[in-house]
This record gives structure tokens, C-alpha cells and sequence, in this order.
């Protein structure tokens, strides 16, 4: 369970970005949250709302996007989304493939805030 | 005066500062000519034994050395110790995995120019170490015949993340009828092309055939930093 100390990094990160905007209250966090993330995003959710107690955050939502793994295959040339990520290959020709272009993603994109 | 709620675009790594660290100790592993290798398994697999009979066998030959993750105890670190090779025990308390920050701070006082290879024994765990790059050159993933077949499709974001495959134990292959046929097809379906080494540490079978591939990368990557 290290889904905790991620929501602490990412309380800690729209902190900085609000102080940086003279304070301003943060209202929602979007993250983009890759299937090979290795993170849970209903661990997340609930670590999210424990990370947020007697934070300036604190009451904040946490809006996740979930990315798919695309892989990109060599025999097609383009990058594709895989069935399952228990099957690396492409989805039309089966070519396995181990190129992970999209799905690693644990990143803050952007946040809700009233100046 | 109605205050309107606006959004504003961020572009953030959460782990950034965890990846800063790594890539500064994966540019102080090329520069001191060290192969970093992390073992990550789920708890049992034998990590530690695979680790010290590793360390026994090069440590004659080359100037090696190991870094041990637990939640508690020496233990580990102390069966390490037996090889003769410098071993330094992490306690990460409560925490499920390694993250490089660790790394670097266990490393201090430890000449690594002085190393031709370092190993890193993560926390036994196969879901929380695949999010953490510890500056390592190579990533193995162990997987024992006590285990499922069905372990990498368990657990495919681990066998995605990790560089090559070691089956161990497997001198109790017959015993507990271990399909490697399955084994090994379930570790290409989630890691096509992994490199898999089927040994056993207690009696030193497949162990050259591993010894010698890990060598290779050891001179492939000094031909690779040489080269730059």
C-alpha cells in the first residue's frame, strides 16, 4: 500500500502550486493515472481524502483519468491499445510487443482553483 | 465580488522528485563503471539466497556488493554477510518498497568507484516496487516454482517494469509439478522478449548460464559508457 505516501506527494504539490498563486484554494486535483502506474486508484481516492486532513486542502476532490496501455507494433507500424495487460501484443496483427508508448502516467495535470 | 472557480494546467510528475534522484544515481553507476541490479519477488521466493549465492560466487572475482530492503530485521543482511562482500541492511519501517532517496543514503561512506557490480534486494512485494526507479541498470524479477504459473498475469505491471525473469528453486521443479512450459509463456504474454534464467541456488544448478549473461551486460554497458 504505498498509495498513501503518492496522495501525500501529490497534497504536498497543489500546496506549493497555491501558495505559489498567493494562496489560492484548491478546489480539485486532475491526475492522469496509467494502468502500469502500479497505483490503485480506489486506494488513491481514499489515501487522497486522509492526505487532505487539516490541509488547506482538506474537503478538495481528487479527479483521476484513467490512460490505457498503447503499445506501439513493430509489424504494424502504429500505436495501438492493448485487449489486456496481461497480453503485450497488438491488438490487430498479435504481434507481441514490448514498447509501451501510453499507461505509465502518475502525473498532475492540472488544478481547480478560486483566486 | 463572485469568485469563479478556474482551471489551471499543472504538468507533473508525482514521482518526479524520486526520478530526479534516480537518474543522478543511475549517471554515478555508468560514471564508477558499477552494474546496478535490483531483485524484486513477492516475499519468499528466494531473493536472499539467490542473492548470496550471487555474491559468493563473483565476489572472489570481481569487487561486488549488496543493498538489502526489509520492513524490519537484520536478518538478510546478515546472511549476506557470509559471502564476504560488503552488505548494508535498509529499514524502511513501514514502508512497502525502496525508493531511490534510499538508495542514496544507504550508499554513503561506500566508494562505488571502487565496485564492478551492486544489488539491490528490494522489499519482498510485487505490486508497490513497479512505481519506484531506484537508478538501477537492470531490473530482475524472481519468480519461484513454489508460486503460481499464473504469477506474471497476477502481477503484470511488475513483470512489464522488470528487465529479465528468474525462475528459482528450481531444484523442487518435479516435486510440486511446476509447469515451466505455462511459466514461461505467461512471462512473454505480459514482458515479450524477457531474457529468463531457470535456476537453483541451493544446489548451483543453471547458476553459470545466469552468471555469464549478467558478466555480458557488465561489459556491454562499459563498452556503452566508453563509448559515449
Amino acid at each position: 500500500m504505498h498509495e498513501l505516501s503518492i496522495a501525500l506527494s501529490i497534497v504536498e504539490m497543489a500546496q506549493e502550486e497555491s501558495e505559489r498563486r498567493g494562496q489560492a484554494q484548491v478546489l480539485a486535483v486532475h491526475l492522469r493515472l496509467g494502468q502500469l502506474s502500479g497505483v490503485v486508484k480506489e486506494a488513491l481516492l481514499s489515501s487522497y481524502e486522509m492526505a487532505c486532513e487539516a490541509t488547506p486542502l482538506e474537503g478538495s476532490r481528487l479527479l483521476i483519468e484513467e490512460i490505457p496501455v498503447e503499445v506501439f507494433c513493430p509489424r504494424c507500424q502504429i500505436t495501438r491499445r492493448v485487449r489486456s495487460i496481461q497480453w503485450f501484443c497488438c491488438p490487430k496483427c498479435f504481434t507481441p510487443t514490448p514498447d509501451v508508448v501510453r499507461g505509465k502516467e502518475l502525473e498532475v495535470v492540472a488544478l481547480e482553483i478560486e483566486e | 465580488m463572485i469568485k469563479e472557480p478556474r482551471l489551471v494546467e499543472v504538468r507533473k510528475n508525482v514521482l518526479k522528485q524520486n526520478d530526479v534522484i534516480a537518474r543522478g544515481l543511475r549517471d554515478r553507476f555508468r560514471e564508477a563503471g558499477v552494474l546496478a541490479v535490483s531483485l524484486v519477488s513477492s516475499p519468499g521466493s528466494g531473493k536472499t539466497a539467490f542473492l548470496e549465492k550471487t555474491l559468493t560466487i563473483l565476489h572472489p572475482r570481481y569487487k561486488v556488493a549488496a543493498l538489502v530492503g526489509d520492513l524490519a530485521t537484520e536478518n538478510d543482511a546478515a546472511r549476506l554477510a557470509r559471502s564476504q562482500a560488503p552488505v548494508k541492511q535498509i529499514l524502511t519501517g513501514t514502508v512497502c518498497h525502496l525508493e531511490a532517496a534510499m538508495v542514496q543514503n544507504a550508499l554513503e561512506g561506500w566508494d562505488i568507484n571502487q565496485l564492478d557490480f551492486l544489488f539491490i534486494e528490494n522489499v519482498g512485494n510485487l505490486v508497490c516496487p513497479s512505481s519506484y526507479d531506484l537508478g538501477e541498470d537492470l531490473r530482475f524479477v524472481l519468480l519461484s516454482v513454489t508460486e503460481g504459473e499464473d504469477k506474471p498475469l497476477k502481477y503484470p505491471t511488475i513483470f512489464n517494469s522488470a528487465d529479465v525473469a528468474i525462475i528459482t528453486k528450481s531444484d523442487l521443479a518435479a516435486a510440486v509439478e511446476f509447469d515451466e512450459a505455462s511459466a514461461l509463456r505467461n512471462i512473454q504474454a505480459v514482458r515479450p522478449g524477457m531474457e529468463v534464467f531457470k535456476l537453483s541456488a541451493k544446489t548451483g544448478d543453471g547458476m553459470p548460464e545466469y552468471l555469464k549473461y549478467l558478466e555480458h551486460c557488465r561489459t556491454r554497458s562499459h563498452v556503452a559508457t566508453a563509448s559515449k
